[in-house]
């Protein structure tokens, strides 16, 4: 071995932080013949697939949130139905004293975010396991105060007011609508934040979190932030839940399902990828429909496959896939880089 | 079988991409008592955690009693006779002292170390053999890994700084046990950043510098010159321990 | 005496629940990883106990001494092959592969035998009390759970602190590399914690389904009050879990009477406040803090 591989002697000055920066023409154009597409499917394709590419978004929106919260920050929460519940609540509430549904989207958003501070300050006293399991508590207590309140229909549920006055096929088309620019804006919102400051802090702690809080990363508020804004983005995702299925009910809007989804979509996708949980959902979709028939078992493959990508192919289907082929349709990676680079990795034992 | 107990062929050990042990080759003889020196970061207890199989080398090899030992996991080590103290003590902080001995002990009455025989070693242990290990001084604790290791029964013991943090009076008492420890029939490797100590008791040193051996011979060959540039490297020699490397 | 029956209720139900959680106690602290399948493990026990019994012609009553070794062996299986594998990746895998094992399971039940509730049936002795004051019913199938958690705690207790295994297990829970210099084959621990665990909690998967119906998503709701149980009494303590879990019962116990729809409230309350004024529990150390 020469003398020049050897990076004992290895300086700051030899690490690097690039940004990824290329961004293929294709990529772009491709995007928004999509976005195009999408933008009008509801006029131009059966009402049965603008419900089918609704719920899609649904899930796209929640994984997305669940991505940023675990595969970004390293905070697994088994407890995200909190904000989808509390966001269609928040929803129900602003329509019952009036104002039109669809405003109440960004309301509900915001009010979720303002609840999720209070509650990182206790989540944040456990982590790991513990973490995951308080998160899940915190969606049972939500779950259990909201079945209290009456004017919210207690336990039963009740019916989204303030969508009388349109009819059936303008409220599919508007929820269609809503659905699909806060899923737009959850994405690529997620995607600027993640080529923010935010993001490299993010990036530097996932990398080594020592050296990142003693580089003076406050690795504590980044991670609080990231929390609030995948709760806000999950009230979103209850919001536009709560309009196009305007019947709500506890049970149904903190549904563990939500959580199991959005966590076996990013995991079989690829955590830690923008496109990962995109790509989890499309086959989570195409999987629900033609297993349509089965009952759950769909849910049932979809979690053997799942635990099956997380042992044996950790970076996801998408992350193996950009892996072999070096692509990227959103970049938005940090990389640190360190000059006499000695890849060789020890092969485990036996 | 050979007269070297433990052989290390051209190790390289990485930590992700840090390569911490270079290339590395030596041996231990029977009955010998070898001393790696080194500065701080050299890798000295890189190469210990690797020969008791924490780490697992990039390439090399280690053999064991002519037995290619690479690839074995740590308590395979153990019961075959490798034996380590590691750098910091490593008690099991919940435990009595009498319970961190026998968690080592093997089930063998008859082998020379057993809780008996440790207590006979460290007179002052029996008599405080239920306190709690946190409640012992840095030099009772390190006592304590000393004989969970001897409990044992290692062919060859590896020491990981036993100075660290302790008042060089408790130091030479430890190291006093050595000469002790050897006429049982166990070889030993000692790695030591108190270099004075280290080279006393060893027959033969090995100078870490980088990951690199950068000198090898016994205490009688080397001058302290010598020992000096091996362990801070070429340039930064002049002017430095050379009174405590002449002992 | 109203609230004398409060309290003799929750430190009933809260026997159970420490039962249900020595387990995943003991795993946290050895494996330093969270099952969250702890629950569904329970539920299967429950089934299998149920839909066993018939074809080995015993009473139900004494299923759990087939299916209790049944799942010991399984919780050593399972922790060699996945749980081990998914530990070797790092402990955030261990959290997705089994939370995924857990919908799965669940699931696999709701799909298998519908969600319909079962029980474990124990004969008349069911509605037997005993009733001692004049509102306080005390029922003996519950009495006898609680004993029976008093009883493996105090076992467990014992073989952590006397037995050879249990050391081994103590060492690998305090420093897992000094444990292997000290020649523990730390898998070989982690498996047999696993084991005592995976007995555990089958154990109390049978007792509940003694004491009440249970179905797919029984297992679940137990999971979190165990988990309620072990975080009030204290991360790392087996008798701070008992009383955990009966401080727990007591809090649900003191809801219900107010509102029966506050039961479950109430215990959630209670453990946020603890998180709130003391996150370490009642009698834990600070290693599950962030
Ligand atoms: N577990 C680890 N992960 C990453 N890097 C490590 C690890 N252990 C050691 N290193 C690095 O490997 C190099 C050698 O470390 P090692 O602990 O072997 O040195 P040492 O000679 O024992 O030093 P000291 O005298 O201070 O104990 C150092 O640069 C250290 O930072
Ligand atoms: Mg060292």
């Amino acid at each position: 071995m020469s003398k020049s591989t050897a990076p004992r002697t290895e300086s700051l000055s030899n690490v690097s932080i690039r940004r990824s920066t290329h961004s293929p023409i294709f990529t772009v154009i491709g995007s928004l013949i999509i976005v195009v597409l999408l933008s009008v499917a509801p006029w131009i394709a059966p009402a049965q697939v603008a419900s089918t590419l609704m719920n899609f978004f649904i899930l796209v929106i929640m994984a997305t949130m669940w991505n940023l919260l675990a595969g970004y920050a390293g905070m697994v929460s088994i407890g995200q139905q909190a904000f989808v519940g509390l966001g269609a609540y928040a929803t129900l509430y602003f329509a019952l004293k009036g104002v039109n549904p669809f405003v109440t989207i960004p309301l509900a958003a915001l009010a979720t975010a303002v609840i999720a501070v209070p509650v990182t300050f206790l989540l944040f006293r456990l982590r790991g396991g513990y973490f995951a399991i308080a998160t899940w508590v915190v969606a049972d207590t939500a779950m259990l105060i909201i079945g209290t309140i009456a004017v919210l229909g207690g336990g039963t549920g009740r019916l989204m007011p303030g969508l009388e006055n349109l009819s059936p096929s303008q409220t599919a088309h508007y929820s269609y609508l809503a659905t699909w620019i806060v899923a737009l804006i959850v994405v690529i919102g997620t995607y600027l934040l993640l080529r923010s400051r935010l993001g490299l802090v993010l990036a530097s702690i996932r990398d080594n979190e020592v050296a990142a809080r003693s580089a003076g990363a406050n690795v504590r508020s980044a991670r609080r932030t990231v929390y609030i804004i995948a709760a806000a983005g999950c009230g979103a995702a209850g919001a536009v839940l709560a309009i196009s299925q305007p019947f709500i009910q506890p049970t149904n809007e903190f549904s563990m399902q939500w959580a199991a989804e959005m966590l076996f979509v990013s995991m079989i996708g690829g955590l830690g990828t923008i496109e990962g949980p995109i790509i989890g959902s499309i086959i989570f979709f195409i999987l629900q429909q033609s297993l349509q028939q089965q009952g759950v078992w769909y849910l049932i493959i979809f979690g053997v496959f799942a635990v099956a990508v997380a042992l044996w192919q950790p970076k996801g289907l998408w992350g193996a896939f950009r892996s072999r082929f070096r692509s990227e349709l959103l970049p938005v990676g940090h990389w640190v880089r360190t000059e006499r680079l000695q890849t060789k990795t020890p092969e485990p034992l036996e | 079988m050979g007269e070297h107990i433990l052989q290390v062929r051209d190790l390289t050990v990485h930590h992700g991409q840090l390569c911490a042990i270079d290339n590395v080759s030596f041996e231990l003889n029977r009955g010998e008592v070898l001393t790696m020196i080194g500065a701080n970061g050299a890798g000295k207890s890189t190469l210990l955690r690797t020969i008791a199989g924490l780490h697992h080398p990039s390439s090399g090899e280690i053999v064991f009693e002519d037995v290619d030992v690479t690839r074995w996991q740590p308590h395979k080590r153990v019961s075959k006779g490798i034996s380590l103290v590691p750098e910091g003590r490593r008690l099991f902080s919940s435990m009595t002292l009498e319970e961190n001995l026998m968690v080592a002990a093997g089930q063998s009455r008859s082998l020379p170390f057993t809780v008996e025989r440790v207590y006979e070693l460290f007179d002052w242990m029996p008599s405080r053999r239920k306190q709690r290990v946190w409640q012992l001084s840095g030099g009772e604790q390190q006592a304590v890994a000393i004989g969970r290791a001897l409990v044992a029964n290692p062919k060859v013991l590896l020491l990981d700084e036993l100075s660290l943090g302790l008042a060089p009076i408790i130091v030479e008492r430890i190291y006093a046990l050595v000469p002790e420890i050897v006429s049982q029939g166990v070889s030993i490797l000692i790695v030591e950043q108190d270099v004075a100590q280290g080279v006393m008791v060893a027959d033969r040193v090995h100078c870490l510098l980088e990951g690199r051996t950068s000198l090898t011979g016994t205490p009688a060959d080397l001058t302290s010159e010598q020992i000096d540039q091996a362990y801070f490297g070429a340039d930064m020699a002049k002017g430095s321990l050379s009174a405590e490397a002449s002992e | 005496m109203i609230w004398v029956n409060v309290i003799i209720q929750g430190i009933l139900v809260g026997g159970f629940y420490a039962l249900f959680a020595c387990g995943l106690s003991l795993m946290f602290g050895v494996l330093k990883v969270i099952n969250l399948a702890h629950g569904d493990m329970a539920v299967v026990a429950a089934y299998v106990a149920v839909l066993l019994s018939p074809h080995l012609h015993i009473a139900m009553l004494w299923s759990f001494l087939v299916v209790v070794p049944i799942f010991g062996l399984l919780g050593y299986v399972l922790q060699r092959t996945l749980i081990q594998r998914s530990i070797d990746r790092d402990p955030f895998t261990t959290l997705l592969v089994t939370f995924g094992l857990s919908v799965v399971i669940e699931n696999l039940l709701l799909e298998l035998y519908t969600a319909n509730g079962r029980t474990v049936d124990i004969g008349s002795i069911i509605a037997q009390s005993w009733h001692p004051g004049s509102i306080v019913y005390i029922s003996y199938v519950s009495l006898v759970v609680l004993a029976i958690a008093v009883l493996v705690l105090a076992i467990l207790q014992l073989f952590l602190s006397k037995s050879r295994t249990g050391r081994l297990i103590r060492a690998v829970a305090d420093d897992r590399e000094a444990a292997q210099l000290s020649g523990a084959n730390y898998k070989h621990i982690f498996g047999i914690a696993a084991a005592i665990a995976f007995a555990t909690v089958a154990l109390a998967g049978i007792a509940y389904g003694m004491m009440t119906q249970f179905a797919p998503t029984s297992g679940g709701v137990n999971l979190l009050f165990a988990f309620e149980a072990v975080v009030i009494g204290g991360i790392g303590s087996l008798w701070g879990t008992l009383v955990g879990g009966i401080a727990l019962g007591v809090a649900q116990q003191f809801g219900a009477h107010l509102n029966p729809q506050y039961q479950v409230l109430a215990g959630n309350l209670l453990f946020l406040a603890v998180l709130a004024v003391r996150p370490q529990g009642l009698f834990g150390k600070k290693t599950a803090l962030a």
